[in-house]
């Protein structure tokens, strides 16, 4: 047969598209659940792993099941609020922590009038954890641009909705050594017990250059020689809580009357030589 | 069969220290064993089952679009590996991010495709993809071992230097940041080059 006749070579190459897109699709279509399981246990684990939950998934037979069992044991609820600390409809859960952070790039470069509407279309996530003692954490999320890729992190904040309970960092593609330290239990352990608000005012929790001075509850140690993406960590979370305050400030008011707090000497000891290199 | 198909690829013309392939790749999944592993598991998979089913059709393929053809191949077998390893092991897919997907981009498969599988049977064109894959595999497993163990001070993530030898619990040890990195892998692939021209001679260039 003459393989170079035109009729032929397309004839061909579509059979030969044909099939391989016949045999993909089935291959996607089987494995989807699979994969889709494996990205919801993901976003579970950083959620529980910001409050020091679920810790020995890792070594869990079974991983996939073991924390989606933590999950539903911890996780009692979950729902998203917008800019003014109201409730809105809406599943915690699988709202895009990009396209809300798309959404605020494009706040802050509206002209300001168009600012509310866009405002408006937020939905920020809130995860309600109920720990072993009974205590409640509330865990709010992050989501910025480092300097090679996405970085988000999770933040568990005390029923005075000001004290932090713990927090866990995440990140595409930093620089191993350098700016991939955020990810690390010992920058992450960094956060335990530091405030968001100096009385009524909120103060967000700066990473500083140079290291944090001793005692400041608003400030943690920045990564040494990870300065591009400490900065971007310290400006998302910054950003991220400046549209979360007024629904601390709603709830810490509504009833959850604040706890005492742990004073700072007493958290401060511990973490804080380990970034330094 | 002749046992030099396979041998050959292994070791006198390997893909990455003799055809220098693949050393993007080498370069990017090297730090660490686990990945690493994964990574020439799925090349030796990707090369065989492609270089067999190029060999198996390559009496119909029509010379004038045989390239496409070879990429529409490769690229099936690439995205069954990387749909699998999203489902399977999905810690392993995200450190390997992109470059399970750019396999299809690695010369050691076309270039294996358009000069062996082309012209032979399909057990041998087989048997050919797989030795190179290893060839690219051994390479990629010797780099990752000398990586994780300076760089991580791990293997498969398991410490293998005394927590007690570190500076932070009052020793001496400090894992060397430069092996987590990229460059030094490039370093390193030059020094396995350097070793192999020494020792086979016919490779040096008068």
């Amino acid at each position: 047969m003459n393989t170079n006749n035109n009729l032929y070579t397309i004839v061909y190459a579509t059979l030969m598209v044909v099939a391989t897109a016949a045999i993909l699709a089935f291959v996607s279509m089987a494995l989807k659940e699979r994969q889709q399981k494996n990205i919801d246990m993901e976003t579970q684990l950083s959620i529980l792993s910001a409050v020091s939950l679920a810790a020995d998934a890792n070594s869990a037979d079974d991983k996939i099941a073991y924390v989606q069992n933590e999950y539903d044991k911890y996780i009692k609820n979950s729902y998203l609020v917008n800019y003014k600390g109201e409730t809105v409809p809406g599943d915690a859960f699988t709202v895009s922590l990009k396209s809300q952070y798309d959404l605020m790039k494009q706040i802050a470069s509206a002209p300001e009038q168009e600012q509310e509407a866009l405002k408006a279309k937020l939905q920020l996530p809130v995860f309600e954890c109920t720990m072993d003692n009974g205590e409640k954490v509330y865990i709010v999320a992050c989501y910025g641009t480092g300097l090679w890729g996405p970085i988000w992190g999770y933040i568990g904040l005390k029923s005075d909705f000001n004290t932090i309970y713990g927090a866990m960092f995440a990140h595409k593609g930093e620089t191993p050594g350098l700016g991939a330290e955020i990810a690390t239990p010992a920058f992450c352990a960094q956060f335990k017990g530091k405030s968001l608000f100096d009385g009524n005012t909120f103060t967000s929790i700066a990473i500083v250059k140079g290291g944090a001075e001793e005692g400041n509850p608003h400030e943690v140690d920045a990564v040494s020689g990870g300065t591009i993406t400490s900065k971007a960590l310290d400006a998302s979370i910054r950003q991220w809580f400046e549209y979360y305050v007024p629904y601390l400030q709603l709830s810490a008011k509504a009833g959850n009357a604040p706890e005492e707090t742990v004073p700072m000497a007493e958290i401060l000891t511990e973490e804080e030589t380990s970034v330094e290199q | 069969m002749d046992k030099k198909i396979f041998t050959t690829p292994i070791f006198t013309a390997n893909p990455v220290t003799v055809l220098v392939l693949g050393i993007c790749s080498a370069l990017a999944v090297t730090a660490k064993m686990q990945p690493a592993c994964i990574m020439a598991l799925s090349v030796t998979i990707v090369t065989g089952c492609s270089s067999f089913l190029v060999s198996l059709i390559r009496n119909t393929i029509p010379n004038r679009i045989r390239i496409i053809i070879q990429l529409v191949v490769v690229a099936l077998f690439v995205i069954l590996v990387d749909q699998i390893l999203k489902a399977y092991v999905y810690e392993i897919s995200k450190q390997l991010s992109v470059y399970v997907g750019l396999i299809i981009t690695n010369c050691i498969l076309m270039g294996r495709i358009e000069a062996f599988a082309l012209g032979n049977k399909p057990i041998p064109s087989f048997i050919d993809g797989i030795a190179n894959g290893m060839g690219y595999g051994i390479i990629l497993i010797a780099i990752a071992f000398v990586r994780e163990l300076f760089g991580f001070g791990t293997l498969f993530g398991h410490q293998i230097i005394p927590l007690s030898w570190y500076a932070s619990n009052g020793g001496f040890y400090e894992n060397n940041g430069l092996f987590s990195m990229a460059p030094m892998a490039l370093i390193l692939v030059g020094i396995v080059v350097w070793i192999q021209r020494s020792i086979q001679k016919n490779l040096q260039e008068k």
